[in-house]
């Protein structure tokens, strides 16, 4: 079964080539390794976004500004009201004063925020989907008329840039994949064409003798595929505790507002498959590289 | 008789260059015994990579196997060249291969498994007397023995056509009878023989072997007859050539 990808015996007799003294197993190593991060970046990016806009964009904050305590507790109560009795609300939390204090305490220090300071009165609000403009758009309306010094704001707007950012940072990682793919079939084509070159003679003996085409083809294809095979091994070890670490590292991350970009096991199969695409993208680069040299023979 | 190849106005040139070949018009018959002569430069090998299929005439009509070589598709090539035997005047052994492994070559590519190979290569290892150098690389061999190994790989898959380049050139005048009545056994096989040659014995050993003289890369006779035996005017003035 093996023999039908990698090389027989007699194939390596017939077109020998030095082993991992060659250059081309560790440049398809240094490229898997490569792949394998960018491809888990633009996977851990596409994650992180989704998971960002699952967090934010069903989210917002009302602040209640006003400097009488007594009209920001009244005009709160009427916001809470509101906003209970919208049909895309999900939940509605008042933000304690005490909880308040406690957000500003790093900033300004916990004596810092006396009772003199007065404080926006705040209220987190979960939509049952995203939050709309349509639905932010109703409340503003509604809130404007039971609590005038309401102000909401979608926490997905505010972080619309970093959503930006990192849809861009993903689409460079699908950019760096792709770029990879490509610099792997050229040095695949380079090597198929110089080790053609070198073997020119047997081939042209073995053309005399009979050989089809694709037998001829055949051989590259299973040297290159064995040179693939040991270059993704290589790349494999060398990437799977880097992306080990990055996972550890990415795990500990707590921004307090959103989970960091993880992987699943769509993602996880989907970084199993980079080496055995390499390996299947070298093979047929290299049978399409000297298919197209031998037809230029008789 | 059946004909099995059929030359009408052949011509050959290499790229933009002169034509190597003119006007050539002959036809070989199926199970027959050739001989092509003729001084150095004359063209014989040109001839040869024609009929072994390294070439595509320039112009003419070639049957071969009762096929246009013109308008056979590639793909029909190695189906053709399975048929025919080469012995080349350089040997073209593949050097990473043990004389066995050469030998073996061509019942290899015709997809044969190794447990039927071994048996063929063996015999014909013994019959051109290598037995013992089986395993040994062709830069271990010396000229005559890397002909023979050349001679049997041409012939271990019984060729409808055997095409053979001065086949006799690097071995010994006893060695060189022996490969010749291999040749012979082969023709009464049925196989269609064609040997280039300088060695005017060796013409004279095959007592019906039919003989091509090319001279400037024309046939001597434009008609194309092949003549048995040589006529001692054939043989004078070109014995000397073979120096």
């Amino acid at each position: 079964m093996l023999g039908l990808i990698f090389p027989t015996g007699h194939d390596r007799r017939l077109i020998p080539q030095a082993r991992l003294t060659g250059p081309m197993p560790w440049v398809m190593a240094i490229m898997l390794f490569l792949t394998m991060l960018a491809t888990a970046a633009a996977l851990a990016l596409g994650s992180a976004g989704q998971q960002i806009n699952a967090d934010l964009a069903g989210r917002a904050t009302v602040q209640i500004v006003n400097a009488d305590a007594q009209a920001r507790q009244t005009q709160a109560v009427a916001a809470e009201a509101v906003l209970r009795s919208d049909r895309a609300v999900a939940a509605v939390t008042q933000v304690s004063e005490t909880e308040v204090r406690d957000l500003l305490a790093p900033w300004l220090g916990s004596g810092a925020v006396s009772d003199d300071i007065p404080l926006p009165a705040l209220i987190d609000v979960d939509f049952r989907t995203r939050a709309d403009a349509a639905a932010l758009a109703r409340l503003r309306g509604a809130l404007s008329r039971a609590a005038p010094d309401a102000r909401i704001d979608a926490h997905g707007q505010w972080l619309r840039p970093v959503f930006d950012l990192i849809a861009t940072l993903r689409w460079l990682a699908v950019g760096l994949v792709a770029l990879l793919v490509l610099a792997s079939m050229a040095s695949v084509m380079l090597s198929a064409r110089s080790s053609f070159a070198a073997h020119s003679e047997t081939i042209d003996i073995m053309h005399l003798l009979g050989s089809t085409h694709a037998q001829i083809a055949r051989l590259f294809q299973r040297r290159i595929a064995l040179d693939a095979a040991l270059g993704a091994l290589f790349g494999c070890l060398l990437a799977a505790p880097v992306l080990w670490m990055l996972g550890q590292a990415a795990g500990r991350l707590d921004s307090g507002l959103v989970s960091a970009g993880s992987f699943g096991l769509v993602d996880w199969l989907l970084l199993a498959t980079v080496p055995i695409a390499g390996i299947a993208l070298a093979v047929i680069t290299a049978r399409i590289t000297v298919l197209s040299a031998l037809r230029k023979k008789l | 008789m059946d004909s099995i190849v059929q030359f009408e106005n052949v011509g050959l040139r290499y790229g933009t260059g002169p034509e190597v070949l003119s006007n050539l018009s002959f036809t070989l018959f199926s199970g027959q015994f050739y001989f092509l002569t003729g001084p150095s430069g004359a063209g014989k090998s040109s001839l040869l990579k024609l009929l072994y299929l390294a070439q595509r005439p320039s112009r003419g009509l070639v049957r071969l196997f009762d096929s246009d070589l013109m308008t056979l598709g590639q793909d029909r090539l190695p189906g053709f060249r399975r048929r025919i035997g080469v012995v080349f005047q350089d040997f073209r052994l593949v050097p990473h291969l043990s004389a066995f492994d050469n030998i073996a070559l061509p019942l290899r590519i015709a997809g044969m498994r190794d447990a039927d190979i071994i048996t063929p290569v063996r015999e014909i290892l013994d019959w051109v007397g290598l037995t013992a150098r089986g395993d040994a690389l062709p830069a271990t061999l010396s000229g005559g023995e890397q002909q023979r190994v050349a001679i049997a790989r041409a012939v271990i898959t019984r060729p409808d056509i055997l095409v053979a380049d001065e086949p006799t050139g690097n071995v010994d005048p006893d060695m060189a009878v022996k490969l010749l009545r291999l040749f012979e056994a082969l023709n009464r096989m049925g196989t269609t023989i064609i040997v280039a040659t300088h060695d005017v014995h060796l013409m004279t050993r095959i007592k019906r072997a039919q003989m091509m003289r090319l001279e400037a890369g024309q046939l001597s006779d434009p008609t194309g007859a092949l003549r048995y035996p040589p006529r001692p005017a054939d043989l004078t003035g070109w014995a000397g050539e073979q120096s």
